[in-house]
């Protein structure tokens, strides 16, 4: 007892100089912004097929954009993985990303959702779809985000807060494709249609339509996904009394640009000292059966055309995406969130 | 001359150590962006000055009213319990304050179990009746206060205790009654001690990042992150945690104004065990409720429900979470142990020759503790990351190998972070309870043929012991909890209780983060229980 109570310590204390752990040779160093639920189960997957095993950091995607450009030169990171377009253009800036030409990627990845450099190429699609009361909302009135200004939402429209990167990259892809002022107004009048103050995450959102302090919100479908597949009977509740609205699907007018999507996506990092087992774990996470991990594990859509989604988001249906080049997302982010600043979107 | 001033030139050299990061970011301010500021100020600046000082009140408010007197009855009066309350009183200071907030969001939100109750007994609908909107300005006020309480509670305690009995006892025999020389004494002795941990807990509010931005409230911080996440500009983030720092600086000054020269020393001796006030009947009952309210609102019903769901909600613990519990213990204890160690000579240094320099480093070197996080990590990360690259060329020059990023890269990074954020706690209960010891000890120690530091090591800190407990504590715990600095700059492969809590959290799976934060709980009870019957030993029974 007493050696052990010793011993841990020492153990510890050697701990701290362990920093070139890191640098053995079959290894590959990732720094994630996904949560480790949603990445270390793929990478667990990739190491037990090729043997090379993956060190793990995850974070805040600017923080570790951050320490990745402040190591420079001696950082150890191999792959850089983060949540949406804006992030991976902003790291793409930041100069801390390398360009890779891999058929694996370019024959599987649409163009649309990759860097059209080579620096980051998209691993899964989340959708943003409207989201309402099934009780509550007459279907025909839905259509598309622009809509949601009208005065018929007063006081029925729930958002996230704008801090929310996701709602940032809505509104950079709004500014490209209806313009600054245009979508000022737009943001002007959902902001008058809150019916209370922008406060938690998207689940929260979803909860509050269900509870009915509002009708319509704009969610990512997996966390819809979430609740649905749930086994707790307040969440199975929760989702009963919700549905999903693809909207700006039509094809007769301006708006029909359709849904708006995003990614989750990787790049290399531009120093990284294993450039060859980065790419193997590029290439995997693109795989057939990491595509269809995402799809059941986390209901995200998969960005490789053809592969099969589950039966929850089979349910919500058909759409037609919007077809921006994402890394626009990353170059609007900053408008984007002066416009939120002016219309008061907290 | 080097012998004489050593320990002045020691704690110059580590406080300014310490305030590099802060420097770092006060240098942000020479490169500011005219354009960005412009419209921060058109648009949201004024929300974030009001909402934070709105905070601040209400926080400051709370603390005191929920400390000082819990503080004040468990230490000078008798009544049933009090023996059990005076530690359990503590036990709010191990629940983080974003999880209190969302725990309590889970309770009485509009989709939570008390209002769908009351919407299905009464047939009601949302809107219909009037409930405490928890995700408000007022619900953070409320959470923040629960939580931070504790730091008033146990600097003013720790100094109610040291305080002598003859003070006291000579006010009495002056004709002053119980509750006149708590006014005129008691408190007025303790008001360091109070100022200080007033201070604590203004600071890691201004500090909170986790709780403002769950319930939406816009605050300076949240403005922080905002333009650092939303904007991706470091130089304008850090610019606002400049002038976050600025206003900090000048609430430090006006304390020290306030005080001036007035000095509150007293002979250290422990209260003896006969003066404690009997409470009985009806007055022993309200105290007994007053010291109720906050413990159960701060840890029985938060931690209930937390258990609530680790049990019987949640994903079940798997033995990884040995792990993260090791690793979370680890750091806290390395991590409190440097920054009392090292409070205790920068204190000291500065009452063993109270010159400038010393003065002036030491009012610095507290500062990190008002800066959130993520900005003292950047601050860390950027001159280690520096020293790191000249010791890289330094090896390559010699045509070895490159010894990778051996200070930014490690742990040592995560431990400097730590030390700066979290120094100011520890220093504010050490010079709480150094203040009160009276100089003539130093004067007959140094007349002795005593060092400065054999004074320090035979006379002061055997008096002070429980102030520097207490210190230990309070880092402990708070780094028990800390969670954006640990998130950035911790090492490949390692994960702690407050990580793992916040990643299930922010992936909105709530209920899936119980089980870690009610470790983070658990462990924080060991040195809470520890300092007890450290301190109890000591005490009157």
């Amino acid at each position: 007892m007493n050696l052990m109570t010793k011993a841990g310590p020492i153990a510890f204390a050697f701990g701290l100089l362990l920093t070139t752990a890191a640098q053995a040779a079959d290894v590959v160093n990732v720094y994630s912004a996904r949560k480790e639920a949603l990445i270390k189960p793929l990478l667990d997957e990739f190491s037990a097929n090729t043997g090379i095993k993956v060190n793990l950091i995850t974070g805040k995607a600017d923080a570790l954009l951050k320490r990745l450009q402040v190591e420079g030169s001696a950082s150890p990171a191999d792959v850089f993985i983060t949540v949406d377009a804006g992030r991976l253009h902003r790291a793409k800036t930041a100069g801390v990303l390398k360009p890779i030409s891999l058929p694996a990627l370019e024959q599987r990845i649409p163009a649309s959702l990759r860097d059209a450099d080579g620096y980051w190429y998209g691993l899964t699609l989340r959708a943003r779809p409207i989201i309402y009361a099934k009780q509550r909302v007459d279907i025909k009135r839905l259509s598309s985000y622009e809509a949601l200004a009208d005065s018929v939402w007063d006081g029925r429209l729930c958002l996230r807060s704008s801090q929310s990167v996701y709602n940032q990259s809505l509104v950079a892809a709004s500014i490209d494709a209806i313009g600054k002022e245009a979508t000022q107004d737009w943001l002007d009048g959902m902001v008058e249609n809150l019916a209370k103050p922008p406060s938690g995450g998207d689940t929260d959102q979803l909860k509050a339509v269900a509870a009915g302090v509002c009708d319509v919100t704009i969610a990512n479908t997996y966390y819809l996904g979430r609740l649905i597949k749930s086994d707790k009977p307040a969440d199975q509740k929760v989702a009963s009394k919700l549905a999903v609205f693809w909207p700006n699907q039509s094809d007769t007018d301006n708006l029909g640009r359709g849904a708006h999507f995003n990614v989750s996506g990787a790049g290399l990092t531009k120093y990284g000292k294993h450039p060859q087992q980065a790419q193997q774990l590029l290439a995997y996470l693109a795989s057939d059966a990491a595509q269809r991990w995402y799809a059941d594990i986390n209901n995200e859509y998969p960005v490789v055309p053809g592969v099969a989604v589950s039966a929850t988001l089979e349910s919500f249906g058909a759409y037609k995406m919007d077809p921006i080049a994402l890394q626009i997302l990353g170059e609007k982010n900053r408008q984007a969130v002066q416009l939120m600043d002016r219309a008061g979107w907290r | 001359m080097l012998k004489r001033h050593g320990l002045s030139v020691f704690a110059v050299t580590v406080a300014a150590l310490l305030m590099l990061p802060v420097l770092v970011i006060l240098s942000y301010l020479i490169k500011a962006d005219g354009a960005l500021w412009q419209h921060m100020f058109e648009t949201v600046l004024n929300d974030y000055l009001i909402n934070s000082l709105l905070l601040l009140l209400g926080v400051g408010s709370g603390v005191l009213l929920l400390g000082v007197p819990t503080a004040w009855l468990t230490s000078m009066c008798d009544f049933p319990g009090r023996r059990w309350l005076s530690w359990a009183l503590l036990l709010p200071l191990a629940v983080p304050a974003y999880i209190i907030a969302y725990t309590y969001t889970g309770l009485l939100d509009f989709a939570g179990p008390v209002q769908t109750w009351i919407r299905d007994i009464t047939g009601l609908g949302y809107g219909d009746y009037w409930f405490f909107e928890i995700r408000s300005l007022g619900g953070a006020i409320v959470m923040m206060s629960l939580v931070l309480y504790p730091y008033v509670y146990l600097m003013a305690r720790a100094a109610f205790l040291e305080q002598s009995v003859s003070s006291i006892e000579v006010g009495c025999s002056l004709g002053y009654s119980r509750w006149r020389a708590l006014w005129s004494l008691a408190l007025p002795m303790a008001r360091p001690a109070i100022v200080a941990g007033l201070s604590l807990a203004l600071m890691e509010t201004l500090a909170d990042y986790g709780t403002v931005q769950y319930f939406g409230v816009s605050t300076f911080t949240t403005g922080i992150f905002r333009t650092f996440y939303g904007y991706g500009d470091t130089a304008a983030a850090a610019q606002l945690a400049a002038s976050l720092l600025a206003f900090v600086i000048l609430l430090v000054m006006l304390e020290r104004y306030s005080r001036r020269r007035a000095r509150y020393h007293s002979a250290a001796e422990s209260r003896a065990r006969a003066d404690l006030i009997p409470l009985t009947g009806s007055k022993a009952f309200l105290a007994l409720m007053i010291c109720l309210v906050p413990l159960g609102f701060g840890f029985v019903i938060p931690a209930g429900q937390l258990l609530w769901w680790a049990v019987f909600e949640a994903e079940p613990l798997g033995w990884e979470f040995v792990n993260l519990a090791w690793n979370s213990f680890c750091l806290a204890f390395l991590a409190a142990l440097v920054a009392v160690t090292l409070a205790i000579l920068l204190a000291y240094a500065q009452r063993a020759r109270p010159i400038k320099p010393v003065r002036g480093v030491l009012a610095m070197s507290g500062f990190g503790y008002a800066l959130p996080g993520t900005i003292i990590a950047i601050g860390v990360l950027i001159p280690l990351a520096w020293i790191d690259h000249r010791i890289i060329a330094l090896f390559e020059g010699w045509g070895w190998d490159s010894p990778g990023l051996i200070l930014s890269g490690s742990l040592i990074a995560l431990l400097f972070a730590y030390t700066v954020r979290f120094l100011a706690v520890a220093l504010g209960s050490v010079q709480a309870g150094l203040e009160k010891i009276k100089p003539s000890l130093d004067y007959a120690g140094r007349s002795m043929g005593h060092s400065p530091l054999a004074i320090l090591r035979k006379i002061h800190v055997p008096l002070m012991r429980s102030s520097v407990l207490t210190a230990v504590l309070i880092v402990f715990v708070d780094v028990l909890k800390e969670l954006p600095a640990t998130l950035i700059l911790r090492p490949f492969n390692f994960n702690t209780m407050a990580v793992r809590a916040y990643e299930l959290a922010s992936d909105e799976r709530l209920v899936d983060a119980a089980p870690a934060s009610i470790m983070i709980v658990l462990v924080g009870l060991i040195p809470v229980l520890l300092l007890h019957t450290s301190i109890a030993r000591r005490r009157p029974q």
